[in-house]
Parts: structure tokens; C-alpha cells; sequence
């Protein structure tokens, strides 16, 4: 009974379409286009971008995840779809090669992850900062996440930015101002490697900048509070694409003999 | 009572010692003196450490994908020159390399509470320095802002009160009021969850409206070099709705909101 009221609804639908009597702006039609493929049950879109390879490419990469993913953990999804409950807050380089979910495995669920460019933390400002402080409070406040993981990369674009200031040649108003966040690690790094060539100072800077980030978390409140209750990990991570590593390091409370 | 072993310095504290530190520091604490204290507090591990699970997946990852496709991943190590940036949430539920399968090299990735992007005129900010890379030195060809549904952050903003207390979440979703507006003045007869389940879409149009604020992006789409997308993930019924900022149409219409084209829903 229902499949048929679903079929006279589409028979219906479609003659709304191809009529010429009237004529439907785009919106309305790309609305009754859906409401046929919906009451068809049918994939939708991908017809419409034989033309456009950038979108071709979200439209495969959404149903590739659907089919083999979302549609083969129902339960898994249920269950998300309530409430996230990660244990990680990882900050990531918003460079294109180095997502955690990639180089991690992070399933959905896992990981609350904030990218921006080379991976920064800058000291507690509620007035400058109000961006990642917010994802670092949600991530503590509301979410109760365990660890906080800053990974760093390399060939940061940001970080040689940093290494390369002031530039007379150009200017970035935007990158400029965010990457000078990360002015004591150039510092250190300037201090105790000054005399090594530069693509090794861009490593080391890139290494430093992590712990630097890990330092300026501190400087919230209440991450400071976490860490010293024993509740949250901040740690530090690396992850080498052109030798194919990855390390890493934390903060680590021991127990005294 | 524990220690904070030192790698470097080569000097434990006592914790007991740092918090009665933290309480003189007061709050906020002054960052030179925390960082003075702490000095090099990080300790070099490998393979020792609690976080073999992770280790676990890195090598998985570089077995499964790193080494299986080397001359890709050799190639990138060059450079990049991904043809999207993609905004999207924090949310730990929406990362766009599992949902829409971006691989390595393929997507500009930021992502923040809420997914939303601030107006030039808001002055630097994390998200705006990651445009810039993008849009001048990048040059890609595609903005997608992807929100989702049951964000928390959006939330927030729906149920922000004029006389709370100020916290970071409330400072930076701010950033959204103008959707927060039209959806009260369009949606309230709606039900919360409803009436968040708007905002959320209108947030992503009015992120859309905020990305024209930048000259240098503005400039780029006039020249066709450039496209906004606006992109809607809904994980309770696994859906996927896209639409593309009509540049011309937006600015023609003078009313300040959000002409589309292309518009397709995935089910």
C-alpha cells in the first residue's frame, strides 16, 4: 500500500516537472528532484555533475563512505548520532597531506579536532584567541576529553613562514600574525642551531613549535587544572611524510620513590 | 605525591608543589612565569609509551596506504596543491577525510567549533590566516563549509542568554548571531531541536556571506577562479546536501543573503 502511494506521489511529481505550463525556479526543482529520489529510495546528484569533476569527486567520496561505512555500522551510528564521547583533542596542520584521521585511524567518534595553520596554541587571550580557546574549553568543559595531542608535520608551510620573517618581499596580513605565535621555538631554535642548515632548522622548528604549543596550553586555566588532577595528557606528535614516521612524546607525571 | 619529571633541565617538581604554584598564579596565570617554571617539561618516548594503540594505527596507516601507493606520497612530500579548503567542525564525528573521502594531498583542511568563518573586517584570526594560505598561495579552486547536524556548537549559540557569564565557546560563536537572527525571525514556531537543525544551515550561508567580506576572495570569483560551497552533513539519517554560492546572483540581489545554484541532496 505504501510503496504504491509512493508511486502515484512520483508519477505525480514527475508530470509537475516535465510540464510547460509551468516553469519552477531552480530551487523548487532540485526540491521535487529530491523528493522523487527520496520516495525512490535512489542515490541523487550524481547525474547532474558529469560536467563538474570537483564535485563528481564529494559525491563518490560521500557515497563510498555511506555504502561501506555508515550503512555497515548501523548500530555503531545510532549510538553516535546521540552524543560524541572522544577521548582526544588532536590539533592538526590544516595542510591537505596530514589528516589525523588518515595518519591515525581515528574512527568518527575518536577524535575532536581542531586544524589551522601549523598546528598552533597560542597562549590564553580571551580577546585575540577566542577560536581555538573554544575548541580547547568544549574539549575539557563539556566534552571530558583524556588527552590533548598537538601533531606536528613536515615541510610546514607554516612554520617556514615563521623561519623566514620579517620577509621585505611580501607581506601576509593573516598568516604573518598567526604563525608569530610560534616566535619561542624560532628563538630556541635560532639560539641552539643557528649554525645548521636551514631545512634542518625548519625540523627542529617544526619539533619545537609542538612543545611550545604544549607549554601555552598550560597557560589555560582550565587545562592546567585537568592536568594537575590526573585527568587529562597533553602530548606531542610528529609526523615525518617524506621518511614515513611518526613519533612522539608527553607530559608525564610520575610517581616519586 | 607525584613528580613532573623534566626531560631536559633534568629536575623534578613536586606536584604537590605545582599547585600550590597554579593558585598563586591566580587566573589568568602570567605565562612567562608557568613557562619559567615548567621549562622543558616534555619526555622522549618510543614504543615504551601507554599510546601503543596509536602506534599501532600509524603503522597500519603507512603499511596499508604510505608504502602501497610510495611514488603518490613521495610526490606530495614535494608539495601540495589540493584543490579544496574545507571548514568543518571540530566535531569528532565529521571529519571530512572519513565523510566525503578526501585522501592525502586532496583537501585544505580547517576545522573549529561550529565550522564558522569570521568577517575580514573581525581583524587576524586562526581561520582567517588559513584562507589566506589557501585562497593566495595555494590557489584553490573550491571553498566548502561543511556544517552538520546536532552540532554543539550551534547549540550554544541557539541558547546563548544576553546576560551569561563569558566563556571562550559563547566569545566565539558569536561569530554566527546573524544566523541565530534570521532563524528566530523565521523559525520560531519550530520546536529547539528544529529550529537548531535551521540555524545550523543558515549559519553555513551566512559563513558563505562572511568568505565575500575578503577582497582577495571576492576577486577570485569575479575572475571564475574560485567557487563557495556550502555543505550539510546530517549522521542520524546519513544524508549529504550541497549547494553552490551563486557569486552574481548574491550580489545582485541586495538583499544580503545567499543565492544558490547546483544544489543536490545524497542519500
Amino acid at each position: 500500500m505504501a510503496k504504491q502511494s509512493a508511486e502515484v506521489v512520483v508519477q505525480g511529481l514527475k508530470k509537475i516537472l516535465i510540464s510547460e505550463e509551468q516553469e519552477l525556479d531552480e530551487e523548487v526543482q532540485a526540491k521535487v528532484e529530491m523528493l522523487i529520489a527520496e520516495l525512490q529510495g535512489k542515490k541523487h546528484g550524481s547525474h547532474l555533475h558529469c560536467k563538474d569533476p570537483d564535485a563528481r569527486k564529494l559525491d563518490h567520496g560521500f557515497h563510498f563512505f555511506k555504502t561501506n561505512i555508515f550503512d555497515a555500522h548501523p548500530e555503531f551510528f545510532r549510538e553516535l548520532a546521540e552524543g560524541q564521547h572522544p577521548k582526544f583533542l588532536v590539533v592538526a596542520c590544516s595542510d591537505s597531506r596530514v589528516s589525523p584521521s588518515v595518519v591515525l585511524n581515528f574512527k568518527p567518534g575518536e577524535a575532536f579536532e581542531s586544524r589551522n595553520i601549523a598546528n598552533m596554541v597560542p597562549q590564553f587571550d580571551r580577546i585575540r584567541h577566542t577560536e581555538i580557546g573554544a575548541v580547547i574549553e568544549y574539549a575539557i568543559k563539556s566534552l571530558q576529553v583524556d588527552n590533548i595531542l598537538i601533531m606536528g608535520h613536515s615541510r610546514c608551510g607554516g612554520i617556514e613562514r615563521l623561519m623566514k620573517l620579517p620577509d621585505h618581499t611580501q607581506t601576509f596580513d593573516f598568516i604573518d600574525e598567526w604563525v608569530k605565535i610560534g616566535l619561542p621555538a624560532k628563538k630556541k631554535v635560532l639560539q641552539e642551531a643557528g649554525n645548521l642548515p636551514f631545512e634542518e632548522q625548519l625540523t627542529l622548528c617544526e619539533k619545537e613549535s609542538v612543545r611550545n604549543s604544549m607549554g601555552n596550553l598550560l597557560t589555560y586555566p582550565f587545562v592546567r587544572d585537568a592536568v594537575v588532577n590526573g585527568t587529562l595528557t597533553l602530548r606531542g606528535g610528529y609526523y615525518d611524510f617524506v621518511n614515513g614516521s611518526f613519533e612522539q612524546w608527553k607530559m608525564c607525571p610520575k610517581p616519586c620513590h | 605525591m607525584l613528580n613532573v619529571h623534566v626531560f631536559e633541565s633534568g629536575f623534578t617538581f613536586l606536584l604537590a608543589d605545582l599547585r600550590f604554584q597554579c593558585s598563586k598564579w591566580g587566573n589568568p596565570a602570567d605565562p612567562v612565569q608557568i613557562l619559567d617554571f615548567f621549562q622543558s617539561i616534555v619526555e622522549m618516548e618510543s614504543g615504551r609509551d601507554l599510546f601503543d594503540k596509536m602506534k599501532h594505527r600509524f603503522l597500519s596507516f603507512k603499511s596499508h596506504k604510505y608504502i602501497a601507493n610510495s611514488e603518490h606520497y613521495q610526490a606530495l612530500s614535494k608539495g601540495q596543491a589540493p584543490k579544496f579548503m574545507v571548514i568543518a567542525c571540530a566535531d569528532s564525528r565529521v571529519c571530512p577525510s572519513n565523510i566525503l573521502g578526501f585522501e592525502p594531498g586532496e583537501a585544505f583542511t580547517v576545522r573549529n567549533v561550529a565550522n564558522l568563518v569570521p568577517t575580514f573586517e573581525s581583524g587576524p584570526s586562526e581561520t582567517n590566516a588559513a584562507l589566506e594560505f589557501a585562497v593566495n598561495s595555494l590557489e584553490v579552486r573550491n571553498i566548502l563549509i561543511v556544517g552538520h547536524s546536532c552540532c554543539g556548537g550551534i547549540r550554544a549559540l541557539m541558547s546563548m542568554q544576553d546576560d551569561a557569564d563569558s566563556s571562550f565557546i559563547r566569545s566565539w560563536v558569536i561569530v554566527g548571531k546573524k544566523a541565530k537572527l534570521s532563524t528566530k525571525a523565521t523559525a520560531s514556531n519550530l520546536d529547539f531541536d528544529r529550529q537548531c537543525t535551521h540555524c545550523e544551515k543558515e549559519s553555513i550561508n551566512n559563513s558563505l556571506l562572511n568568505l565575500l567580506t575578503y577582497p582577495w576572495i571576492e576577486e577570485r570569483l569575479k575572475k571564475g577562479l574560485l567557487s563557495l560551497h556550502g555543505g550539510y552533513y546530517d549522521f542520524v539519517d546519513c544524508t549529504f546536501e550541497k549547494w553552490t554560492l551563486d557569486y552574481k546572483g548574491s550580489i545582485t540581489d541586495g538583499n544580503n543573503r545567499v543565492i544558490v545554484k547546483d544544489r543536490s541532496f545524497w542519500c
